[in-house]
């Protein structure tokens, strides 16, 4: 079992255009755990921060300042050679995120070659097959030798799953997972996320845009604007009783099934400028603080 | 395009010929590989049968022929039952010089279409992978080697290499030096859109090394295009050898096409009309261009997207229309209209 502790994540890029430098804070102070068996969504709209996020937690970008403390059980640090068994991650196009030129085995038996899992040709294809049925793709050897093209978008995206836990991680980053899926498979396949992280008490990060999935995936929700944290706390409390203004408005925008009709027209133009990404709400603490400033700041009352 | 239903059920008979595309006995690569075959089209086998045929000539040629070098006091006579392309002026047997010439020529093509490729898939390819400061360093030199005018270089290294010196491999090597250069362009580009997919990111992520990322990863959605390259770069190479041989800066050491021509017109064989020095040489090499490029329009048909969809679509209606033939014969062998069957036919096909 493996944990996460992420602290005071700040993520600037540079934006060059001709002579000008000019800099762009995605990420800004953001601090989250990840702990075994539970799910954090991370929710928010695009170009919040969520991506830049999750590609730092998989190490494929370098934070601008904080730290991101993987942990094993015992309370020893994760060392970096086995950082790529332990964190891994779910993309969100699964019409991307497969080689159109190799098999659904070669898809599977390279994380397993990689991490030292199994040994001869024989246990790698068995294992592969193992893992193929543990997503739900069956016969699992009449769909090892295919190639991505012939799957369907939830078949891939069990496929993608099952790459991500091949090396048998611990910690499951799911950018969006369902969200290039059609609406009739999207449950199915975030039940099979939920399944194998009961069966593996994995810790998943969450990423999504849709309050909806995140309640009903997920035990905590973390509300990200413009690269700040704005509100925190247990999903329900989080879906039901939203503070901060931008969370009523994702609120307002899910659909809601006791509050027929057009939800947009009761909600009116909403004036973004006057959303205050300044403060964060903490269901926990059941306070206001300031958002953008270290995890150790004071609380503000 | 999306088929959500497992392949269990009413539709496993539907799901079957994917499966036969990827057979089981080591089926995998193989089923990788045959994507980036183009489809066998009368054009394309005219290509291939032409490049064999010359490819054999080349090979073969050689060992059936007498010396090219021999001298005879029939000087300049015309295809005969013992000299089937005639003499030159110093009696020489034509075949026999065009066997060794094409072998010549041919040993150049591959030389330099190897070398070029591989400096192109080098510099292209790793820089734009790499990113950033050897992306720069790579794609700076790439563009001063475009901007160099190819052939004068060309005729100013070959003239200035003496003559003793200038072999088979100098003259490959010169060729090769100016001819990378527009293909790792080429590449750098296409590299830098494959780079970004999410599938090389979530190799990266599954941790594997940058070398095997770029080797198994992305190299293999390049193959088409480099391909492509490869025989365009054959192609150059025949005709910018002959080029320089023509104008007597070709290999000392060995003969090639261009070398015929250059002596054909020292021997004034045009204003002699002695057709039958100087055609064959210039056919030879007409024939392995026109070749070469009746595959590399074959290659295109996959590169192009809007080729490669066009090449899909007649695929998957060949392969609708012989269902239906099956079906059909079927059908009459049992007395029964194939009406019920012939729509499920057709969505396999995708």
């Amino acid at each position: 079992m493996t944990s996460v502790q992420v602290t005071d994540l700040v993520k600037d890029y540079t934006i060059r255009s001709g002579l000008k430098r000019t800099r762009l804070r995605a990420v800004d102070h953001v601090s989250l755990e990840l702990t075994p068996g539970r799910t954090v969504a991370l929710v928010g709209e695009s170009g919040s921060g969520k991506s830049t996020i999750a590609k730092i937690l998989t190490r494929m970008e370098r934070p601008t300042s904080g730290t991101v403390d993987v942990r094993f059980d015992d309370g020893t640090p994760v060392p970096d050679a086995a950082y790529r068994r332990e964190v891994q991650m779910v993309f969100q196009d699964p019409f991307a995120s497969l080689n159109p030129f190799h098999s659904i085995e070669h898809h599977i038996a390279r994380p397993l070659r990689i991490h030292k899992r199994t040994g001869t040709k024989e246990e790698t294809h068995r294992s592969v097959l193992d893992m193929l049925e543990r997503v739900n793709l069956t016969p699992a050897d009449n769909i090892a030798p295919r190639r991505p093209h012939e799957l369907s978008g939830g078949q891939r995206q069990r496929v993608a799953i099952a790459r991500a836990l091949a090396p048998g991680a611990r910690v499951l980053i799911a950018d969006e997972p369902v969200s290039m899926l059609d609406v009739s498979i999207r449950l199915g396949v975030l039940n099979l996320l939920g399944r194998l992280q009961r069966e593996d008490r994995l810790a998943v990060l969450y990423i999504t845009h849709d309050l909806a999935t995140a309640r009903h995936f997920s035990d905590e929700i973390v509300v990200l604007y413009r690269g700040r944290v704005v509100e925190r706390g247990p999903s329900d409390a989080v879906i039901l009783d939203p503070h901060h203004d931008y969370t009523k408005l994702l609120a307002l925008a899910a659909p809601d099934p006791e509050r027929p009709g057009r939800v947009a027209s009761d909600a009116g133009p909403v004036d973004r400028d006057a959303i205050d990404d300044g403060v964060c709400y903490d269901h926990f603490t059941g306070r206001w603080r300031e958002a953008g400033v270290p995890a150790a700041a004071e609380e503000r009352t | 395009m999306t088929n959500p239903k497992p392949v269990s059920g009413p539709q496993a008979d539907t799901a079957e010929p994917p499966a036969e595309t990827a057979p089981r006995d080591g089926g995998p690569v193989r089923s990788g590989w045959r994507m980036l075959l183009p489809t066998m089209t009368p054009w394309l086998a005219l290509g291939l049968v032409l490049i064999g045929g010359i490819t054999l000539f080349g090979l073969i040629g050689p060992h059936l022929v007498g010396d090219p070098g021999q001298i005879r006091d029939q000087g300049l006579t015309g295809p005969s039952a013992e000299f089937p392309l005639g003499t030159t002026q110093t009696g020489q047997d034509v075949l026999a010089q065009l066997a060794h010439a094409t072998r010549g020529s041919l040993q150049i093509g591959f030389i330099v279409g190897v070398l070029a490729t591989a400096l192109s898939a080098f510099f292209g390819i790793y820089g734009a992978y790499r990113g950033r400061f050897i992306d720069e360093a790579f794609s700076l030199l790439s563009n001063v080697f475009l901007v160099i005018p190819g052939l004068p270089l060309v005729i100013v290294i070959s003239g200035f290499v003496p003559r003793e010196s200038r072999g088979l491999w100098t003259i490959a090597l010169v060729l090769a030096l100016t001819s990378w250069a527009a293909s790792a362009r080429v590449l750098r580009a296409q590299t830098l859109s494959v780079r970004n997919r999410d599938y090389v990111a979530a190799a990266q992520v599954s941790g594997e090394r940058p070398w095997r990322v770029i080797t198994v990863e992305i190299l293999p959605n390049l193959l088409p295009v480099i391909a492509s390259q490869f025989v365009f770069a054959v192609i150059a190479a025949i005709l910018g050898e002959a080029g320089l041989a023509f104008i007597g800066l070709g290999a000392s050491n060995s003969s090639t096409l261009g070398t015929m021509l250059f002596y054909a017109q020292n021997g004034f064989a045009l204003p002699l009309g002695a057709w039958w020095w100087f055609v064959p040489p210039g056919l030879i090499i007409a024939l392995i261009g026109m070749g070469l490029s009746l595959v590399n329009f074959s290659i295109d048909e996959i590169i192009n997207p809007k080729l490669k969809n066009l090449r899909l679509h007649r695929k998957r209606a060949r392969r609708a229309a012989r269902l239906e033939r099956e079906l059909a014969r079927a059908s009459r062998r049992s007395g029964q209209a194939p009406d019920t069957d012939a729509p499920a036919a057709e969505e396999p096909t995708r």
